[in-house]
């Protein structure tokens, strides 16, 4: 199975509930990787504010910082590659880029979610 | 665990005390006082006590008369007593340092601004002062070296929820990775999590920490005392006592008029105390003539002592200082724009806006005033007779709980337990209520192109640059400024905007408030806002007043206005401490013209 890493904007707090409305990607998303961490996926978050290191010593993704600018992210990466930036991936995506297939049942799937 | 044995103190909330005792309460109240005469008296009692001030302007050293800093110091004039200083601010750049410093030069600039701007809020501050406490407050070795630890501070009881919440913990100081915003500070931290879960609970364990609420008797700073006490209350801190601080002794107000009205004023906010309040051990401390400042002063500020006057409290304090109707007059001369008060709760910004409003309407200007405090009665009488003057109120609670409630709602609802937990504690933050305000607020200030929009309350720069740089918001009206720039801007660009927008920082002429409006106006620069002028409210200098108690007040006031006339302020204006509230139109338009040619 392939690595996911999500390089966050500098986020005071990645429910979101510090901007002026609160992104429902992010709260979304938030559910969407705790959803992955519980079916095996490997996923790690970074926030700019908080581990700016981590982006630091990625040269892929210090070159993307200066390159577009803090203002270009989410980056995420799979198994160290660009996959998408500048929004946030959902389920099926993470799933797919995983490897991962879910089991026939659809267990801890709603309905509204292709698997 | 070390028991001590009970020592009987005069003041209640010193009696038979317990190792840590933490002074809560508003700026300018006298926390630092109060805590340095608690330590003197303690160590005269023949305890070994380390005093700690986290007070930004702390004046422990100069009291005790050595420089004292972020070791902990013997105050050789007093044996027994040792002290430590804790600059929040400075231990909040360091934390700021050890999250920016490693990929300084590695990453872009304004990369860097980004990240130091995220950690530039209240909540980083607190946190990082946060931590300086844990080893204060876990420290065995201490145990051994002191009685009594005592704080002229105490955390908030969102810092001390945070720390609490058992799912924020697992999120955070495990994976270093985590969902709430305030724990973000605490990822950076080198403390461990045990010491954390240790410093909460001797926190919470009244055999160990007992909480002084202290106020001044006025109406709005008991109101917030109050949420103070059942914030603490709620956590689980049962073991609290108020503190009255500088009650003006009834014996003043035969002579005097005004002397007279603050003591009725005060009598009436006493026995108008929340009922909570009431039913706390409470002590009262009654004003002193004599500066808070000497190791003299501070023996005698919890005792009962005959003040001295000096002998220039026999002559009336002359003060030199322009009224408000100087800057109304710049003002009206706009004909429309954007003008905020901002500072402190309790400084009297809705009075002065109500003023400024109730001002500008009679000179035949349109005026939208808006006001966030629930209780804005001043203006009750006056709105039916001014066509030209509309009043809204912005209620911070209402908008903070639909905010929540919104919040909580729609983007929580898929949420887990322990999600939804996370969430709400983050809803709780100081920050949630600020952005549910300048939600309201952004909805009104557009009109100031074409009327006067005069508000009591306003967002901090920091608040401004978050939304500004990661919100919605700016994303929004970027967008929609390439198509049509001349009509959007954000609230940001407004504020920053001189022609169209004034800022007045409003603050008392007191050391304490003087220096918050000072990092007020920092925070408002960072965000590139320049205030616009200063406004001294409830001077006692700017008053008439024969009492020797009042006078010796004003001519300390001096020094602040000065201070504020010749470091802070661009422009300013002084206004006097009224006799009594002011309520209605002529008595709210006579306080833009008080002390005029004064």
């Amino acid at each position: 199975m392939k690595g996911i890493q999500v390089f966050d904007p500098a986020l005071c707090c990645s429910t979101g509930v510090c901007g002026t409305d609160v992104d429902q990607s992010l709260v979304n998303f938030a559910a969407d990787v705790d959803w992955a961490k519980q079916n095996g996926i490997v996923i790690e978050r970074f926030n700019l504010a908080k581990e700016p290191l981590s982006f630091a010593e990625n040269p892929v993704v210090k070159c993307f910082l200066e390159e577009a600018g803090h203002e270009a992210l989410p980056l995420i990466l799979v198994d160290g590659k660009v996959i998408v930036a500048g929004r946030y991936p959902n389920r099926s995506e993470l799933a797919r880029w995983a490897g991962y297939t879910p089991p026939s049942e659809s267990k801890g799937c709603s309905g509204k979610c292709c698997c | 665990m070390l028991l001590l044995k009970c020592i009987t103190m005069t003041m209640k909330f010193l009696d038979c005390p317990p190792r840590f005792l933490f002074f809560t309460g508003k700026g300018g109240v006298g926390k630092t006082s109060i805590a340095c005469s608690s330590a003197i008296d303690l160590t005269a009692a023949g305890r070994r006590v380390l005093l700690v001030s986290t007070d930004p302007a702390s004046n422990v050293g100069q009291v005790f008369g050595i420089s004292i800093g972020s070791q902990i110091t013997p105050i050789l004039t007093v044996p027994g007593l040792f002290a430590l200083e804790i600059d929040p601010q400075d231990a909040a750049a360091q934390y700021r340092e050890r999250i920016v410093g490693p990929v300084r030069g590695l990453l872009p600039q304004s990369v860097l601004s980004t990240i130091e701007e995220q950690l530039s809020g209240a909540c980083t501050t607190e946190i990082a002062a946060f931590d300086e406490f844990t080893s204060l407050l876990t420290d065995q070795a201490l145990y051994a070296d002191y009685d009594h630890i005592v704080f002229d501070t105490a955390p908030t009881g969102h810092t001390i929820r945070m720390l609490q919440l058992p799912g924020a913990w697992s999120g955070f100081l495990e994976e270093a990775k985590g969902d709430a915003s305030c724990l973000g500070p605490l990822a950076g931290l080198a403390k461990q999590r045990s010491k954390y879960k240790e410093a909460v609970e001797a926190l919470c364990d009244p055999m160990r920490t007992r909480m002084i609420l202290v106020s001044r008797a006025q109406q709005t700073a008991l109101r917030e005392v109050a949420r103070t006490f059942g914030e603490l209350m709620a956590i689980g801190i049962p073991q609290q006592y108020l503190v009255i601080n500088g009650l003006l002794a009834s014996s003043e107000s035969s002579a005097d008029a005004l002397a007279a009205a603050i003591t009725s004023r005060e009598q009436a906010a006493m026995s108008g105390m929340p009922e909570l309040l009431k039913a706390l051990p409470t002590d009262r401390i009654p004003l002193k003539a004599f500066n808070m400042v000497g190791l003299e002063a501070l023996r005698h500020l919890l005792s009962e002592t005959d003040a001295q006057y000096p002998a220039s409290v026999n002559k009336p304090v002359i003060l030199n200082a322009p009224a408000l109707s100087l800057l109304v007059d710049d003002i009206a001369a706009d004909g429309h724009g954007l003008v905020m008060f901002m500072g402190k709760g309790g400084v009297g910004k809705t009075t002065l806006a109500a003023a400024l409003a109730i001002e500008l309407a009679h000179r035949g200007l349109p005026v939208h005033l808006s006001t966030s405090d629930p209780a804005a009665h001043l203006i009750e009488t006056v709105t039916d007779t001014l066509e030209n003057l509309l009043v809204s109120r912005i209620d911070p609670q209402v908008e903070t709980e639909r905010y929540r409630r919104e919040v909580l709602d729609s983007k929580g609802a898929q949420l887990d337990g322990e999600g939804r937990a996370l969430l709400e504690e983050d809803l709780r933050s100081p920050c949630t209520e600020e952005i549910a305000v300048f939600q309201a607020f952004s909805r009104i200030i557009g009109e100031a192109d074409r009327k006067f929009v005069v508000m009591d309350t306003a967002p901090t720069g920091h608040t401004l640059l978050l939304l500004d740089a990661t919100g919605a918001y700016h994303r929004e009206f970027t967008r929609q400024a390439g198509r049509n720039a001349l009509y959007n801007v954000t609230p940001m660009m407004q504020m920053q905007d001189r022609k169209q927008t004034k800022v007045l920082i409003v603050t008392l002429a007191e050391t304490t408030p003087v220096l918050e409006a000072a990092t007020l106006q920092e925070d408002l620069r960072r965000a590139s806002i320049e205030p616009w002028a200063w406004i001294i409210n409830n001077s006692v200098a700017a008053a008439v007043t024969s009492s020797p108690l009042l006078r010796e007040r004003a001519m300390n006031e001096l020094a602040e206005i000065d201070a504020v006339a010749q470091q802070h302020a661009s422009r300013y204006a002084v206004v006097p401490l009224l006799k009594e509230e002011p309520v209605g139109d002529r008595a709210l338009r006579s306080l833009i013209y008080a002390n005029d040619g004064g």
